[in-house]
């Protein structure tokens, strides 16, 4: 259990982090998901990477947690405050940055999108992989990464970034 | 030629164009890695929008990465969890953890092997303490039942005491990966320390031979342990 904790926590706790936006309960989620898997090692059929299972129970745990705080309502804070400070002098400066912009965008992405922008390019999923976590078709998977990446753009438009997509 | 990235102006992605952030990640299979490959070739506008993807990519790791990393005290509340688990029985569903240990035991020989011989050093160490113990506290305060004045009655069993009752004091402790044996003795011996379980969840159950200490003098005890170079977790087990 030390050496799988060793090498999956961080990565756990990233992925819980960016669902609960919360450091306490994505460091509660990384307890509560490996003592699921120390109590449930049986159910691990060896199908998929372990990365992959602790990354769906890691999702289940997350979306309880969500469940239970009933914080959805954050998300349309997050993506409001980027139109909010677009008069600011400094977020003006920062406009110019791509690469800021393009993280303060990523930030405030939905759930739903967040989550798939993560697995794929932060944990490199590959489309089965993401199905399997999110317990969508691998079609749904390719459609909803389209419409995040769609929904950034519009994001990075109102942040005053333009990148020629769509 | 354009044929593909006239669908983006529809809003309607083709194949090829969903795929593309897997192409970033390298995690497509071949066949739809030469189909990606073929279509940026002969498409400059899904080159362009691959171009963005890539920036994408490198944010998405670059945001997570900033993220951090947790604290101790997640690590720590997980095994005190694990060792206030029941014992499992085996059985035939667990073939599969089976295999899961068999998979990190591949992965830590050195750790096994460090475990094994620390666990036969260590059931001498405790013989060693429990024998040093007896042997100090004899001259100290050894009473049999029929000298006490406060033996409740005639009829009570005759008994010996080291000195008045207090519950054992006991942590929890996980070593660090690089950690010698004889640090480790050396270390058990500075704290009056004997293991006396181990290795649920590379945790060692240590028990202190000094029952006296009162809760804060114990806890600054806990926090002296805990930053010791050779330990990596160490948690009152009371």
């Amino acid at each position: 259990m030390q050496v799988l904790y060793g090498r999956h926590h961080v990565r756990v706790f990233r992925f819980g982090f960016r669902l609960v936006r919360d450091e306490q309960v994505a460091e509660d989620l990384i307890s509560e998901v490996f003592l699921d898997v120390w109590r449930q090692a049986g159910k691990f059929e060896g199908r998929s990477a372990v990365s992959t299972w602790l990354l769906a129970i890691t999702r289940f745990k997350a979306l309880s947690a969500l469940r239970r705080r009933k914080d959805v309502e954050l998300d349309d804070e997050a993506a409001n405050a980027i139109e909010d400070t677009s008069d600011d002098p400094e977020v003006a400066a920062q406009k110019k940055d791509t690469s800021k912009a393009l993280r303060k965008c990523l930030t405030a992405l939905s759930p739903e999108h967040r989550e798939i922008v993560d697995l794929v390019y932060y944990h490199e999923k590959s489309v089965e992989e993401v199905a399997e976590i999110v317990s969508i078709p691998e079609n749904t998977v390719k459609t909803r990464l389209f419409y995040a990446r769609k929904k950034l753009a519009e994001l990075l438009k109102a942040a005053g970034v333009e990148r020629g997509w769509p | 030629m354009m044929a593909t990235s006239k669908k983006i102006l529809e809003q309607e992605p083709s194949e090829v164009e969903m795929l593309l952030p897997w192409h970033a990640t390298g995690t497509l299979n071949a066949r739809d890695a030469r189909r990606v490959d073929e279509a940026l070739a002969r498409d400059p506008a899904l080159a362009k929008q691959y171009a963005a993807i890539q920036e994408e990519y490198a944010e998405t790791i670059h945001l997570n990465e900033s993220l951090g990393a947790p604290s101790a005290r997640a690590m720590q509340k997980l095994f005190v969890a694990i060792d206030g688990e029941p014992a499992r029985k085996p059985s035939v569903s667990f073939d599969i953890s089976a295999r899961i240990a068999g998979f990190f035991a591949k992965l830590s020989p050195r750790t096994l092997a460090w475990s094994a011989s620390l666990g036969a050093l260590l059931l001498l160490l405790q013989a060693g303490v429990i024998g040093a113990v007896l042997m100090t506290k004899q001259n100290a305060s050894f009473q049999t039942a029929s000298l006490s004045p406060s033996a409740p009655s005639p009829n009570a069993p005759i008994t010996r005491t080291l000195g008045p009752e207090a519950p054992p004091l006991r942590a929890l402790v996980r070593f660090a990966p690089d950690a010698r044996v004889a640090d480790i003795m050396a270390l058990l011996d500075n704290y009056q320390a004997s293991i006396i379980d181990g290795a649920k969840g590379g945790l060692f159950r240590l028990q202190f031979a000094n029952r006296a200490m009162g809760r804060d003098e114990f806890a600054g005890l806990m926090r002296k342990l805990q930053n010791e170079k050779i330990v990596s977790l160490a948690v009152d087990a009371q």
